[in-house]
């Protein structure tokens, strides 16, 4: 059975139609790339998958049932800006995703966090803003998830801590889960993806594993990226 | 075994395709020795900062070339076929040395006068 698995979805905001007809599939144990440009609906369609938003029409299902409660517990999302209270402690935090989250590892999320050094009793308003993009990452990947959903973790980080990022999603996802990556900054990131889905103007245009596309173009992602849409 | 390697992988080329050469170099240069048991997929991407699927795909690969067997439940295995190895090291000698004697050609040097010049650097080292 598919993990997730979108059909015929539609999203318009009024009169504006957002995403249309969208047909997605996505395994079990790969890591995928949702590549588009700005503005061209990866964000509503996380957002949909996350049931932040209400489908126009169309459905999604996750382990083949429609989501909701269920398919909250087993998908941990990042979204593009923090939602956490910048006057908690980062103990604080750990202990509040321990309460919300049943498969939150907070051994692993503390040790991930002492490696970067941190002191576990600052506030997070003390810590820069690389620094607190790491801490939402960290804590979103020590869920034992079936699927991670991460919103652009690379966007307004250095490239070092762009690497730290990406070896963090690589080394800490639960063996035979998901991870579906917006972003981008698609050269930054091609390495460590099976698949990707480019998205425009609403439409999913090409949903490829990458080694084949790689031999197909005789090109990086990147680049079959530009070329197809190009400004 | 504790492996901490970084490949640079070009986004041009498959992944899958990188990571064979790379092990292929790896077994004949004897970095691995016959009979070596590899680290679990997992790890063993892990290590080199890749996903698993692919380092599974580049395994398999290596599998179909017998340069690696997998024993049941086991795990994988460095082959210890020492004239598979040898075989696979003299082809890769063999194409280093024509890309060499073509890039030679091509700022002038014949195959005599490479041969000469390679004689006389390396008796100075």
């Amino acid at each position: 059975m598919n993990l997730l698995e979108c059909i015929n979805l539609c999203k318009s905001y009024g009169n504006k139609e957002v995403l249309k007809d969208i047909n997605l599939t996505i395994p079990k144990g790969k890591i995928i790339g949702l590549l588009g440009k700005n503005g061209t609906g990866k964000t509503t369609l996380i957002k949909l998958i996350n049931d932040l938003l209400t489908p126009s029409s169309g459905k999604i299902l996750v382990n083949g049932k429609e989501i909701g409660c269920e398919s909250k517990k087993i998908i941990s999302y990042l979204p593009e800006r923090t939602y956490l209270d910048k006057s908690m402690t980062i103990d604080k935090v750990i202990k509040y995703f321990e309460d919300f989250y049943d498969n939150f590892n907070s051994n692993k999320a503390k040790k991930l966090l002492i490696d970067l050094d941190l002191d576990l009793s600052q506030k997070i308003s003390k810590m820069s803003k690389g620094m607190q993009e790491k801490l939402q990452l960290v804590l979103v990947m020590s869920r034992e998830a079936d699927l991670y959903i991460l919103d652009e973790p690379l966007g307004g980080v250095d490239p070092a801590t762009r690497d730290y990022i990406l070896d963090t999603i690589l080394t800490n996802f639960k063996d035979g889960a998901s991870v579906i990556i917006s972003t981008h900054l698609i050269s930054d990131i091609e390495r460590i993806l099976d698949e990707v889905i480019f998205i425009d103007k609403g439409r999913i245009m090409l949903q490829s594993d990458c080694d084949e596309l790689r031999n197909k173009e005789n090109s990086s992602i990147d680049e079959v990226f530009r070329r197809m849409f190009k400004c | 075994m504790v492996m901490k390697m970084n490949y640079e992988f070009d986004n041009n080329i498959p992944i899958y395709i990188q990571l064979v050469e790379r092990l292929k170099i790896d077994i004949i240069s004897g970095k691995l020795k016959p009979g070596d048991r590899l680290p679990s997929v997992r790890d063993y991407a892990l290590s080199l900062k890749v996903n698993p699927n692919t380092m599974q795909k580049a395994l398999a690969e290596l599998e179909e070339i017998k340069l690696i067997f997998t024993e049941r439940t086991n795990g994988k295995y460095v082959t210890s076929d020492q004239k598979l190895i040898d075989k696979f090291r003299e082809k890769y000698a063999n194409e280093l040395s024509n890309k060499y004697f073509l890039s030679m050609q091509s700022i002038g040097f014949n195959k005599i006068e490479t041969i000469n010049y390679l004689k006389e650097i390396g008796g100075k080292k």
